[in-house]
């Protein structure tokens, strides 16, 4: 397997307060990968550094190509999907407006009428309720959006910041199992931000945990999972 | 308030038609202060003198010869580009500073676009063209002038056309996504100081049909949009400074209350209606903030 993105020695600060100390991951072509950590480790700014929403240091290699200083915009449309924190949808304008919005990286028309349909298939409610004002969805509904528009404009990288932030366990298992579909159906490559460890380390192949900034323990899923450390302060058994 | 008794219905329709296209350019003018609201947050003070600018240059082009609407559609283009430029060389810089930073910015651009004006093209009162004949149409016993009609056309087959263009284009989805939501827009690969500065040259073009059409009754002068900018400003309020459906409204309904006011209540006459528009700024900040059509913000904690 190839590597699809790589970081070396990431550092990121929010004014004075360092928020990562160097951190180094890869996330090959085709596999999906968890983000875990405590509250504060820096998991939701290391995306962020990939997107180029926040400012670092350090090298981040997107296919082969150095991203690192390059405009939240520009790395959209190098092919990074990144749903963030609180899922950045466009809470005034209509479902089927968010999903537009999710195929503008590529060229809105023809994008849409390519990926649409493919993208119904694993939401089939959305075709629905196209018109319906995306704010007054549910939250679980709002991240399954969020998601769909990710994939209409078909990322070679989908970045998850807590998906299962503040959703019942059933939506965030049918998420993942969406997720994992995915992966598996399309070769999707998926760099996944969890602080629910028992379903991130389910979903994926590999795994890291963040703690203050860098990264602690590395490994396969299964691999964590017996790991002590990790079983007693994040799995909770 | 003395109300004559014998109120003719033929005059109060007149009153109205005439205020209705009064409240077309009260629109376009407030729509491009919306607009800019929205992606800016903050009111564009200069937009007046930027419209006034632009009407200056559409006379001039009519004094080379040019007949009106290659003119109009002229001016319309120029102007464009200058709110692009004027986005991207003034407001940029200042772009993520305090909003109060901006607000003095477009203060300085109103008195410099103003000097300016006069200065190119000097202080004294000019004639400006109408392309509609100085004629009336009686419908239904009602005397309509077609001036206002037209005024009215122009004014709002513009707002019209942009609100096709937002609904329906993949530039207007685009724009109003970095309205809502501008760190959204980046991760959807929105190149957002763009369609800032695209947003700026829809307001100018705005701002000039406005001119254009305001010139031929209120003459030609450095000064000219000044108090039309009031009311227009008076309009975006009682509609709701975020609300582009709320500017047209509020415009119209402003220009249809204040001439009515003018031609019905004594006291109000022709002296006061710039004191009323005001009254009416007032007592909407007081009473209905957000306007008629506003969104109420509510800031998450």
């Amino acid at each position: 397997m190839s590597t699809l993105l790589e970081l070396r020695g990431v550092e990121a600060r929010y004014g004075p307060i360092k928020a990562l100390h160097g951190v180094s991951l890869t996330v090959a072509e085709g596999e999906i990968v968890a983000l875990l950590g405590a509250n504060g480790a820096g998991k939701t700014t290391t995306l962020r550094a990939v997107s180029g929403t926040v400012r670092h240091t350090g090298e981040i290699v997107f296919e082969g190509k150095q991203i690192a200083r390059s405009k939240p915009d520009a790395v959209a449309r190098a092919g990074v999907a990144h749903v963030p924190e609180g899922r950045g949808l466009f809470a005034e304008l209509s479902v089927w407006e968010n999903l537009r919005m999710g195929a503008y990286v590529r060229g809105e028309r023809r994008t849409l009428r390519q990926e649409a349909p493919r993208v119904f298939k694993y939401f089939p409610w959305l075709e629905r309720r196209r018109d319906q004002q995306a704010g007054t969805l549910s939250g679980g509904e709002q991240q399954m959006l969020a998601l769909a528009r990710a994939l209409v404009g078909r990322p070679r990288l989908l970045m998850l910041d807590e998906p299962s932030l503040g959703l019942a366990p059933t939506v965030v298992q049918e998420i993942f199992r969406i997720v994992k579909e995915l992966n598996a159906d399309d070769g999707l490559t998926v760099l996944v931000v969890e602080q629910n460890a028992n379903v991130a380390l389910a979903a994926a192949a590999r795994a890291y945990v963040l703690e203050v900034g860098q990264v602690a323990i590395e490994g396969e899923s299964a691999e964590l999972r017996r790991h002590e450390g990790v079983r007693k302060s994040y799995l909770g058994y | 308030m003395a109300l004559p008794l014998a109120v003719v219905w033929s005059q109060v329709a007149q009153q109205v038609t005439s205020g209705l296209a009064a409240g077309a350019i009260y629109a376009s003018l407030a729509l491009a202060l919306v607009l800019i609201y929205q992606t800016t947050n903050v009111v564009n003070f200069a937009q007046g003198e930027m419209a006034t600018f632009t009407t200056f240059i559409a006379w001039t082009i009519m004094n080379h010869g040019v007949p009106y609407w290659p003119a109009f559609a002229l001016t319309l283009l120029i102007a464009f580009g200058g709110g692009v430029t004027v986005e991207r060389v003034l407001i940029r810089p200042v772009e993520h500073r305090p909003e109060l930073v901006i607000v003095i910015l477009t203060i300085g651009m109103l008195i410099a676009i103003n000097g300016l004006t006069g200065w190119i093209w000097g202080p004294g009162v000019k004639a400006f063209d109408s392309p509609f004949p100085n004629r009336s149409v009686i419908v239904g016993g009602v005397a309509i002038s077609i001036q206002d009609i037209g005024t009215f056309c122009i004014c709002l087959g513009t707002v019209l056309v942009l609100w096709l263009f937002f609904r329906f284009t993949t530039l207007g989805l685009a724009m109003r996504s970095v309205a809502f939501n501008p760190d959204a827009s980046r991760l959807m690969g929105v190149r957002v100081g763009w369609m800032l500065a695209l947003g700026w040259g829809f307001a100018a073009a705005l701002g000039a049909v406005a001119g254009m059409m305001a010139a031929p009754t209120v003459f030609l002068d450095p000064d000219m949009m000044l108090v039309l900018l009031i009311y227009a400003f008076a309009a975006a309020v009682l509609g709701g400074i975020d609300s582009p459906v709320g500017a047209v409204v509020g415009g119209l309904l402003l220009g249809v209350v204040i001439n009515l006011l003018g031609s019905y209540v004594d006291f109000v006459g022709q002296e006061l209606r710039l004191p009323t528009a005001l009254a009416v700024l007032l007592l909407v900040l007081v009473i209905r903030p957000t306007g008629l059509f506003g969104r109420v913000v509510v800031r998450r904690v």
